[in-house]
């Protein structure tokens, strides 16, 4: 290719898309935490599926600028998904993500029609309205969900056959956060292609997006679809590894404390999601063991704080020191 | 009859905590999810005066109404201000930092339980027609509802003041030029707000009940009210708040199974169709 | 005659107000067309009716002889139609190659590929390094958009539109804002664009309309008022009357 001269005329930059080595280490972490807390393995297993559902919200709203107030409802139909079908005999887990993640892409792709239709307002309501409405429909129909006493019968299948899921959470723990690479990897992926810069294209400056020829409907909905079907996928996650599905997986509260997490790790950065997820569960964990009343105080104000002082989460103040380690460093 | 005429009043509680939400959201284009929260606190306020003050129901109201707005000025000069420029997204998450930590003071200082409240001898009771009950109370909250709407829609349209504030929402700076004193209107135009969700979080004991989940519990309805009625508009949402009270009463009267869905489907439908309200102008983008 | 760009009895009204009054404008392929005309004259509502950010109330806009009034703005584009901005719409904190490598992607149909990073659509890359190179921007390809002068971001303005490879460009007051000490080099780059690029001026600053165009219309009310040579123009009463204390030199 002769003109990659002129490529060669550009200075050379560490490409985004290449793995770095703090990713290596970040993703040893889980590893370590099985040998080092095997007795929390199932607050582990909770923080692998709430971190696959904050990266679905961050792909929605970190990269394509949706504002969701309502984004349980794909978590929630996931989790029914996989529950219903795990009660009624088909419980091999794999199936249950595998219909749990087309049954909330379709919801996602067919709300994605209502939700593009307006302003941030508009799409704040309509994600709450389609929210609460699963949220009643599942309610009133306890004939099969169980209503508020939460779906009982689940029985899950042995994973790929041999691995049962045990009473420790051993195996639920390893699908769960096998579950969370692999759908990372992908996130990753999307993140670096054409598609996702065009996402970053359309949060930036939507408007001057149609005037270099993209439809910026036709992607918005793409991710939007996706986001849904990747909270379904956690959703399912989470009804396989409790083998059970409580009716407030569909409630307002869960969106809301999404949309806590991902602003605390820093909206925008795959890994903001993972790491808002590890603080926010493990100070729950820590806190609420002390004081469960006022956990949602602290809870509220740390959100007040976040919004008035520390908008980029914890993602920002690493990248700003990290601008400073590397201003300090001299590199160029 | 009777189930109309409750949806009426049940209507008419939605619109007088509504209403304050619409002002906010609408006139200074805030999205106060806090909303539900200062409705609580006017309701506390006021269950505290009845109960342990002694105070007569018809002076716990307004003492509830101004004690709230005290409250919401202090937040509006303090934090609330700050965000006036802000995405709807980061008022989203900072209203409901506000509305956790309401539901927690709400529980260190009055426990999860409902407060209890008995009305005055004289709004209890019924007048009994035939085919049509009206409850007193209700009746209370009709003659109410209208006054305040209409006193508001004056205020809004026909004032000085009113006029100020739609200057001060169009165009701040153009507004401050001519003298406006664009804070001071936004101060008390939220008082106005807060006000009347205390007032409405007061009123509202008696039909809605009070605990700590008061605050996110009704917020949706509040949303709704102002979503259908179109935001800012307050003829709108005194017609949305109807309709919405008589189709939730009428609806778990006599399809109790199909619940809220109903009015949650009524207004995603609203949102798609008519995206800027029942009354609004075509949006200005 | 061969045209790039017409439109037909364009009408746009706001209400009772008409923006846009009966305008039907040919502007010829290949040509330096500039559109002037007072402040308030429509210009910007029609350039939104031939992108098609707004919708006629009736009348067409035809591009390369097929009728696009129904098309929705990126249609357009990808049917040879670009423009630029008289404000800077850019992406703030993108780097300069990756906005423009965007671009290039949307015109080679790569947008939508989700799966291998932007990097390996090497001809892309390429382009824009390419397109970069022309306007002088090579230089600071891996900067912020934002760390950049604003002459130079008028560059990337433009740079995002050629990516488009358009067959008309619309160039809405390119040089607004930029400090004179930058604009010999903005108008060297617009004087260099290629000549089978179909060129839509609308420009306050008569000094480079009359460099640059040959062929001027007048905008007046939301009207057509005149239009031909830049000569003609110049000596024509009635833009004299219009533009009355804006001095025009030639």
């Amino acid at each position: 290719m002769t003109t990659l001269a002129l490529q060669a005329g550009l200075a050379p930059v560490r490409r985004a898309d290449h793995w770095r080595p703090a990713e290596l280490v970040f993703w040893l972490l889980p590893v370590a935490a099985y040998f080092i807390f095997p007795d929390n393995l199932v607050l582990l297993t909770q923080i692998a599926i709430t971190a696959l559902f904050c990266l679905s919200l961050d792909l929605i709203l970190g990269y394509a600028g949706i504002v969701s107030l309502g984004h349980a409802a794909f978590f929630g139909l996931g989790a029914y998904a996989a529950g219903l079908l795990a009660a009624h005999g088909f419980g091999d887990p794999l199936l249950g993500l595998g219909v749990a993640a087309v049954v909330a892409a379709a919801l996602g792709f067919v709300t994605s029609l209502l939700v593009l239709r307006g302003a941030d307002l508009t799409r704040l309501m309509v994600t709450l309205g389609v929210a609460m409405m699963l949220y009643e429909l599942a309610n009133k129909l306890t004939p099969i969900t169980g209503g508020v006493d939460g779906l009982q019968g689940i029985e899950v299948l042995p994973l790929l056959g041999p691995f049962e899921f045990d009473l420790y959470g051993k195996t639920a723990f390893w699908y769960a956060l096998a579950v969370l690479f692999v759908l990372f990897w992908v996130a990753r992926r999307i993140v670096h292609s054409p598609f996702g810069l065009s996402l970053k294209g359309i949060r930036l400056n939507v408007g001057r997006m149609p005037a270099l020829g993209t439809p910026v409907n036709a992607r918005l909905a793409a991710v939007y679809t996706l986001g849904a079907a990747y909270a379904g996928i956690a959703g399912a996650l989470l009804a396989q590894t409790t083998q059970f599905v409580a009716l407030d997986v569909l409630s307002f509260n869960r969106s809301a404390e999404l949309l806590l997490i991902l602003v605390l790790g820093g909206s925008g950065s795959l890994y903001g999601a993972l790491i808002g997820t590890i603080v926010f569960m493990s100070a729950h964990h820590l806190l609420s063991e002390l004081n469960p009343q006022y956990w949602q105080f602290w809870l509220g104000a740390l959100l007040v704080v976040i919004v008035l002082f520390a908008r980029d989460g914890v993602m920002g103040g690493l990248r700003r020191i990290g601008a400073r380690f590397g201003a300090n460093g001299g590199t160029k | 009859m009777t189930v109309i005429f409750d949806g009426i009043a049940s209507g008419m509680l939605l619109f007088l905590i509504s209403v304050g939400l619409s002002v906010t959201l609408g006139l200074m284009n805030f999205v106060n999810l806090a909303h539900g929260a200062f409705a609580m606190l006017g309701g506390y306020i006021g269950v505290t005066l009845l109960n342990h003050a002694g105070v007569p129901f018809l002076a716990a109201l307004p003492l509830a109404a101004v004690a709230t707005a005290l409250v919401g000025v202090l937040f509006e000069r303090t934090l609330y201000r700050r965000l006036y420029g802000a995405t709807h997204l980061d008022q989203v998450l900072f209203s409901i930092g506000l509305v956790f930590m309401s539901i927690s003071t709400a529980h260190y200082f009055f426990g999860a339980q409902q407060q209890p409240l008995t009305l005055p001898d004289f709004l209890q009771g019924q007048i009994n027609l035939p085919g049509l009950d009206i409850g007193i109370y209700r009746l209370f909250l009709v003659i109410l509802g209208l006054a305040i709407a209409i006193g508001l829609q004056r205020m809004v349209s026909g004032t000085r003041f009113g006029a100020q504030l739609r200057a001060s929402v169009d165009n701040p700076r153009a507004a401050r030029g001519m003298g406006i004193n664009v804070e001071r209107i936004f101060t008390l135009t939220f008082a106005l707000g807060t006000a009347l969700a205390g007032l409405g979080g007061a009123l509202g004991v008696e039909m809605l009940g009070l605990d700590p989940t008061f605050a996110v519990k009704y917020i949706v309805y509040f949303l709704i009210v102002v979503a259908v009625g179109g935001s800012g508009n307050i003829k709108g949402s005194l017609v949305a708040s109807l309709i919405l009270g008589i189709f939730d009463v009428a609806g778990k009267y006599y399809v109790p199974e199909i619940g809220a869905f109903v009015i949650y489907a009524v207004m995603v439908a609203m949102l798609i169709f008519r995206p800027q309200g029942l009354f609004g102008r075509a949006a200005s983008r | 005659m061969n045209y790039a760009l017409q439109t037909r009895n364009l009408v746009k009204k706001f209400g009772g107000f008409v923006a846009t009054n009966d305008v039907s404008l040919n502007v010829e392929a290949g040509a330096r067309h500039a559109l002037i005309g007072p402040n308030g004259a429509g210009k910007t509502t029609l350039i939104n009716l031939l992108t098609g950010f707004l919708e006629p109330t009736s009348g067409e806009v035809i591009l390369n002889g097929t009728n696009v009034t129904q098309l929705a703005q990126h249609q357009r584009v990808k049917r040879g139609l670009a423009r630029t901005f008289q404000i800077n719409r850019l992406f703030a904190d993108l780097t300069v190659l990756d906005s423009v490598t965007m671009a290039v992607n949307e015109r080679l149909g790569l947008g939508a590929r989700f799966w291998k990073p932007v990097a390996s659509y090497a001809e892309a890359v390429d382009e824009a390094a390419h397109l970069l190179a022309t306007l002088r921007l090579l230089d600071v390809a891996h900067e912020k958009t934002r760390n950049l002068a604003y002459g130079k971001q008028r560059l990337i303005e433009i740079a995002l539109a050629l990516a488009a490879k358009p067959s008309v460009l619309l160039l809405d007051e390119p040089a607004a804002g930029v400090p004179t000490s930058e604009s010999r080099e903005l108008f060297e780059s617009i004087a260099n664009l290629p000549r089978d690029v179909t060129i839509l001026l609308i420009e306050h600053d008569m000094d480079l309309v009359f460099r640059f165009a040959d062929q001027i219309s007048v905008l007046v009310s939301g009207a057509v008022l005149t239009e031909g040579t830049p000569e003609f123009i110049a000596n024509n009463p009635k833009v004299k009357e219009v533009y009355l204390g804006e001095a025009i030199s030639v």
